[in-house]
């Protein structure tokens, strides 16, 4: 099992985390390696936590994984980084998107937004950025996932270009240019020395 | 033919079609919805949405007793609703195969409860196939076809959430084109259960479920994988997968095919290995089997609530913990919560409004119950609602005024009934049907009420004024929820009057409209930090630190409902948020 590699995407119902876990799985079969996915779909897609899940090794048995497996946290989102910090294994590498999305007992305000959550973060060794931003630099706001895609591939052992073949095969056909762009300056967000391989 | 990625819906769909299905049909419940929806996109298949369960597999068994094969699906309480065709189908038997999907929950990601379906096939004498993964799910479909022929009898096919909707790589193959139905003759004693007939059956049933228990300890589908014989393992369906991770070494007796077991298979595995342990997810299904069998297993101490995981079999074999890192606490809970721009929450307003209790049921709008709306006072299975309503009304302790609160897509699977017995035997409670013109919980699949077929061709829309009024009932009125004065006026109305009411609250859901209006945005100067527009719960809304309501412009989709429980005229339309492009 050790040559399992757990790649695990924590964000909210509606931020592009599955279909985003979707590319990482179809890179890692352009590969070669034996993969598995795995998301809950349902209640969970309105608005609730959405957890995707994607392994690759030579052979994958578990779909899902326990707390300390994960070998990298791709968080789209603040609170759903902490939420799902204990996923990742000691020494993991762990991405996060520094938007920060309130769950509903936040918005009505019966409880109050976390706080120090970045702090935290940061000294479990966090790489932040803001994927928003990088996204509408792209020019297309919506491809925040793909900028966070780009983040996860710079610590993944696959080519650029299958990363690349991937995500334009699934974009529309006209927004392939910005997705890329998207795909860019997330992998070079992460390319400055801190993210490490 | 290379592999491609496929989740276990989408191999069942394959496999079925693979098999030469005709006919699939089924009610969309999570997580078995994808099934169908994958199997329509195939050629030379014919599938439909039923309006529940029970009738979903009453027309599979017309299609068995035409001659063709047939794929039912539904979750796992969708068997409940099934459960009577198929104890009596266990009898008649098959003409073509008859496979019908169950997929069950464990954990209860997007259920009411957690059942497990494995005692479905043993209650009601049908074999029962169980997948552990994308490629078992493609070819156990298959070979459940055919052993619903050989064997005169319905298949069910067991997943649960993780073989359902985890993606692996799957091996397809080829189509065997359907074979041409025979000319449709009558069979009276095979297909007429009158108890002479019967009677005859069960006897024949008894029969063939001995050839299928000879049949379960050679085939494939059950196999032994010896490896360290100092410990044996019997498992099936997912927990196969966590034990070949969590406890590499061990030795497996692989069950494919739950019932009947391979009583003989087993014993001879026991014989094999120094110690035996059952690895199940929910029920001690096969444990108490094997217990009967007169094997003396290993107490794992594992739960029968919930889902298994690898560590928490490796924990139950002596394994330390896994080190992790410390777990940053006091984290706000992210329940899922009625869309921006629902029109549900409208209703709930007016409900709150008129402090009804509230009988709900199941949906998008059981979300309702959450704080701030708190509008929900029960939710147990589909159609609840009406009957639940009707009883709390006959005992008469609910001071307030009793409401019952269903969907379209409910009401056309059990709310029919209920009102017709409201009528029937005096009720006075009022009911509302959430009509968002789609069946929005489990992925906006059509419904008799939506006017859509599963291939999204049109069919005939129910009007629902016109039957509600049919079944007798004899104070309806349509209201369009966002207009929430209306709302609440109908509401008001309606619990007022004597004998059943129905209100009908019509608006399509959130998530299928294009809106061009404008979102909405506080103006500081006049909010006064009331409080009102927070109570929708409104994922847009958000109250900051000062107690001021502040909208989320890229969230709002410009519905209106906050302006219309505004006193102070505090949310003002804006110009558009930025133009979003295309992404993944």
């Amino acid at each position: 099992m050790s040559d399992v590699v757990t790649v695990v995407l924590a964000g909210v119902g509606g931020q592009g985390t599955i279909l985003a876990g979707d590319v990482i799985a179809k890179v890692a079969v352009a590969q070669g390696y034996d993969v598995k996915l795995s998301e809950v779909h349902g209640m969970a897609q309105r608005g609730g936590s959405v957890d995707t899940v994607v392994r690759f090794g030579e052979c994958v048995h578990s779909p899902i994984v326990d707390p300390g497996v994960a070998d990298h946290l791709i968080a789209f989102e603040l609170t759903e980084a902490a939420r799902q910090l204990t996923t990742l294994a000691p020494g993991g590498r762990l991405v996060v998107n520094t938007r920060s999305i309130q769950p509903l007992p936040v918005l009505i305000g019966a409880m109050s937004a976390p706080t120090g959550i970045e702090a935290a973060l940061a000294y479990e060794g966090a790489v932040f950025l803001d994927a928003e931003a990088l996204a509408c630099e792209a020019g297309s706001p919506r491809s925040a996932n793909v900028v966070l895609l780009g983040a996860a591939s710079y610590g993944l052992p696959f080519p650029e270009n299958v990363w690349r073949d991937v995500i334009a095969s699934r974009v529309p056909a006209k927004t392939v240019e910005a997705n890329l762009r998207a795909f860019d300056l997330g992998r070079t967000a992460c390319g400055g020395g801190a993210c490490g391989v | 033919m290379s592999r491609s990625l496929m989740s276990g819906n989408e191999a069942v769909a394959r496999g079925a079609w693979e098999a030469g299905v005709r006919v699939g049909v089924g009610y969309p419940g999570t997580p078995s919805t994808e099934v169908l929806e994958n199997l329509v996109n195939y050629d030379d298949v014919r599938c439909e949405w039923a309006p529940n369960e029970k009738v979903a597999a009453e027309v599979a068994a017309g299609v068995s007793l035409g001659g063709a094969r047939a794929l039912v699906t539904m979750k796992h309480v969708g068997l409940n609703v099934a459960a009577d065709p198929l104890f009596t189908l266990a009898y008649t038997g098959v003409g073509g195969g008859y496979v019908l999907l169950v997929a069950d929950d464990p954990g209860m990601h997007s259920s009411q409860n957690e059942q497990d379906s494995r005692n479905y096939a043993a209650f009601a004498k049908v074999p029962m196939l169980e997948p552990s993964d994308s490629q078992e799910a493609l070819e156990f479909t298959r070979a459940a076809f055919d052993i619903s022929e050989k064997f005169d009898i319905p298949v069910l096919i067991r997943t649960t959430t993780r073989v359902a909707h985890s993606k692996g790589l799957v091996e397809a193959g080829e189509r065997s084109a359907p074979a041409e139905p025979t000319p449709y003759s009558a069979q009276v004693s095979k297909w007429v259960m009158m108890p002479g007939n019967a009677r005859a059956r069960r006897v024949d049933l008894a029969g063939r479920h001995d050839r299928l228990q000879a049949f379960s300890n050679e085939s494939e589908l059950n196999r032994i994988e010896m490896r360290d014989a100092s410990l044996g393992i019997v498992v099936s369906g997912i927990a196969y997968q966590y034990v070949r991770e969590a406890l590499p070494d061990a030795s497996i007796l692989k069950i494919g095919m739950v019932n009947p077991l391979p009583e003989d298979l087993i014993l001879e595995f026991a014989s094999k290995v120094e110690r035996v342990a059952v690895i199940e997810e929910l029920d001690p299904y096969m444990s108490l089997r094997l217990k009967a069998l007169g094997i003396d297993i290993v107490e794992t101490g594992l739960p029968a609530i919930g889902e298994l995981s690898p560590d928490r079999i490796a924990s139950a074999f002596g394994a330390q913990p896994r080190e992790t890192r410390d777990a940053i606490t006091d984290l706000p809970p992210r329940p899922p919560l009625l869309c921006a721009g629902c029109p549900h929450r409208g209703v709930y307003w007016a409900l709150g409004k008129l402090k009804a209790t509230v009988m709900g049921d199941i949906g998008c709008y059981t979300l309702g119950a959450l704080p701030p709306l708190s509008a929900m006072d029960s939710c147990v299975c589909m159609g609840a609602s009406i009957g639940m309503a009707h009883g709390l009304g006959l005992v008469g302790s609910s001071e307030r005024p009793v409401v019952g609160i269903i969907g379209d897509s409910t009401f056309a699977h059990s709310g029919i009934t209920g009102v017709l017995d409201m009528v029937y035997n005096g009720g006075s409670e009022t009911i509302v049907i959430l009509d968002n013109r789609t069946t929005a919980m489990t992925g906006h699949q059509g419904n008799p009420v939506s006017g859509k077929t599963i291939a999204g061709t049109d069919a005939p829309m129910v009007d629902l004024e016109a039957l509600v009024k049919a079944l007798g009932v004899p104070w309806v009125r349509t209201v369009d929820p966002l207009d929430m004065a209306a709302t609440l006026a109908a509401l008001t109305d309606a619990t007022k009057t004597d004998g059943v009411s129905v209100v009908i609250a019509k608006s399509p859901c959130a998530l299928l409209v294009k809106r061009d209006d404008q979102p909405f945005a506080v103006d500081e100067e006049a909010c006064t930090k009331c409080g009102a527009c927070i109570r929708l719960g409104c994922p847009a809304i958000m109250k900051v630190a000062s107690g001021q309501a502040v909208i989320d412009t890229a969230s709002c989709v410009g519905c209106g409902q906050c302006v219309q429980v505004c006193r102070f005229q505090a949310i003002v339309e804006v110009g558009p948020a930025c133009d979003f492009g295309g992404g993944l």
